[in-house]
């Protein structure tokens, strides 16, 4: 009988923490959500989404901040994509042409690691010092090859840890049958672990639309909407800094509004990757 | 009668273990040779090794030689793929590729490019109806395989295996993950190929050994201990461990 109390007293507190941790997390998260909605809602309106800044918009004239949706989707999406070019065939080569405990995978692994934790000013810097030695100016092109740079450690570990769990006797069905190594990865693997890897691609594409300090000296900041890769362009978390810094309440609630925008952009992006992940993986093996 | 696989002097080692000591393997033609004894004798190991699939294991040491028609497949150039297309394998369990039905046993026809042409229906129809599925998939081709049961999962794997006109069939304890029924189906397709095929077979069960085995391969620690057609070693055994072995004292 008292053993079957501490049991219960096990549980009780094990649940109590829990539950303590998701609240506290939670309500902290929320909280920022809450800020961000509050003081940015009223200041979100359709001239915001559909017009460009307009002669004095930094001291609360009319315009909006469509340059920097647009920037910030052509930034993350190129940079996302970039990245998803070399991360794939990383991730797979990792997984499933070399060894899984050997040295190489373990360097590559850890390398990546420390890449990915080094603060993104750092990969800006990079950039920067990429772009002086091709003769670039701050262009779109110049914040993608940054973003992807920001971007890959994220994408390759995370897909890593996605392929690791692939069922070896799955793979090994289609070894069996005579395929080579890059069909088994392609026809194989890659249906199989999807969802996982989309979830991959949305956590570095997250990471990409939200960072400012990378694209801070490489993709520069302008009022117009780029048109061409070699046109400098604004981005959202950049027009947030801006727009805060400024000593007008106007400003600095377009700012959040500029947040906002951020952070719904990001949920329709994780939103439509899932329904596809889904559409496309009603054949993955359970 | 001929022997479509003799494996000579074959020794396997898995990291410092050695799983498989010094064995010499006749697998007559057309005919189901059965793999016997306890667990942890080797008999998997033996198995893959007659399809490179000791490859994919990482730090295994093969040995030997391991003739197929003839042919040492351990001989340096030899393609891979192209062993593992004539020498198909049915696992333990059923593995289905992460895609339809149809996509199933049309997968190993599109990597080997067997036949290029666009329709294959027919020819998947050929093989389903082989396996003895046809019937319940006939009208849901296009369904994910990890729909049917484990049991039409593993007549689907072997439908797939099938398509590439495979010589020899190893089969690694095939009904043990199996219903009872389920296991009888596979058994009786077993039967049933061959008339056709070279089987090799891993088992468990013994009473699986005496209604499906002409041949019989006595394994224990690693070591062939007895082998020869399935009736002489049945019923009037040489060698001591396999007389025990077969009274159940072992294994």
């Amino acid at each position: 009988m008292k053993r079957m109390t501490r049991r219960h007293l096990e549980e009780l507190i094990a649940q109590g923490l829990m539950f303590l941790s998701l609240a506290l997390v939670a309500g902290s998260l929320g909280w920022i959500l809450f800020t961000i909605i509050q003081r940015g809602a009223p200041a979100l309106t359709w001239d915001m989404i559909t017009k460009t800044p307009k002669g004095g918009f930094y001291m609360g004239k009319e315009g909006g901040v469509l340059n920097a949706i647009l920037g910030s989707l052509y930034l993350a999406l190129g940079g996302t994509v970039a990245a998803l070019v070399f991360s794939l065939p990383i991730s797979l080569g990792l997984n499933i042409y070399i060894p899984r405990k050997s040295r190489w995978a373990l360097l590559v692994r850890s390398l990546l690691d420390v890449l990915w934790g080094i603060p993104s000013i750092v990969y800006g810097a990079f950039g920067f010092t990429l772009m002086l030695a091709l003769g670039m100016r701050a262009s779109l092109l110049a914040g993608i090859i940054t973003l992807a740079f920001v971007e890959l450690p994220i994408m390759v570990r995370a897909m890593d840890e996605v392929l690791r769990r692939m069922p070896r006797d799955l793979e090994n069905a289609s070894y069996a049958m005579g395929a080579t190594r890059i069909e088994t990865a392609l026809r194989v693997v890659l249906p199989q672990m999807l969802p996982g890897l989309v979830t991959a691609v949305m956590l570095a594409f997250g990471r990409g639309i939200g960072d400012a300090a990378s694209v801070l000296f490489t993709a520069g900041y302008t009022d117009r909407i780029p048109t061409s890769l070699m046109d400098p362009t604004a981005s959202l978390p950049l027009a947030v800094f801006f727009q805060l810094s400024m000593p007008y309440p106007e400003v600095q609630k377009r700012a959040y509004a500029a947040a906002l925008i951020l952070t719904i952009l990001v949920l329709l992006v994780s939103f439509l990757s899932r329904w596809i992940s889904a559409r496309l993986s009603r054949y993955s093996i359970k | 009668m001929e022997n479509h696989i003799q494996i000579r002097n074959l020794k396997v080692r898995i990291g410092s273990t050695e799983i498989i000591k010094n064995a010499d393997i006749n697998i007559p033609d057309g005919q189901v040779t059965a793999i016997l004894g306890p667990s942890g004798c080797g008999k998997t190991t033996l198995l893959r090794s007659m399809n490179r699939f000791l490859d994919l294991t990482e730090n295994s040491r093969v040995e030997g030689e391991v003739f197929l028609d003839g042919q040492n497949i351990y001989a340096p150039g030899v393609d891979v793929t192209e062993i593992r297309r004539r020498i198909g394998l049915l696992a333990q369990r059923p593995y289905s590729l992460p895609m339809s039905i149809y996509e199933n046993v049309a997968y190993g026809l599109r990597i080997h490019r067997v036949n290029q042409s666009k329709n294959l229906k027919p020819i998947i129809r050929h093989y389903l109806e082989l396996a003895g599925l046809w019937d319940e998939v006939k009208s849901r081709l296009s369904d994910p395989a990890s729909a049917l049961s484990i049991g039409q999962q593993q007549r689907l794997c072997l439908a797939r295996g099938l398509a590439l006109e495979p010589e020899v069939i190893l089969a690694d304890e095939p009904t043990s993950a199996l219903d009872p029924i389920s296991a009888q189906h596979i058994e009786g397709k077993l039967q049933e190929l061959k008339e056709k095929y070279t089987i090799v077979l891993v088992t468990h069960t013994l009473r699986q050994a005496r209604r499906l085995a002409d041949h019989v391969v006595f394994m224990y620690l690693g070591e062939v201990v007895e082998q020869g057609p399935a009736r002489e070693v049945f019923d009037n055994p040489q060698m001591e461990r396999t007389k025990a072995y077969l009274q159940g004292s072992i294994g």
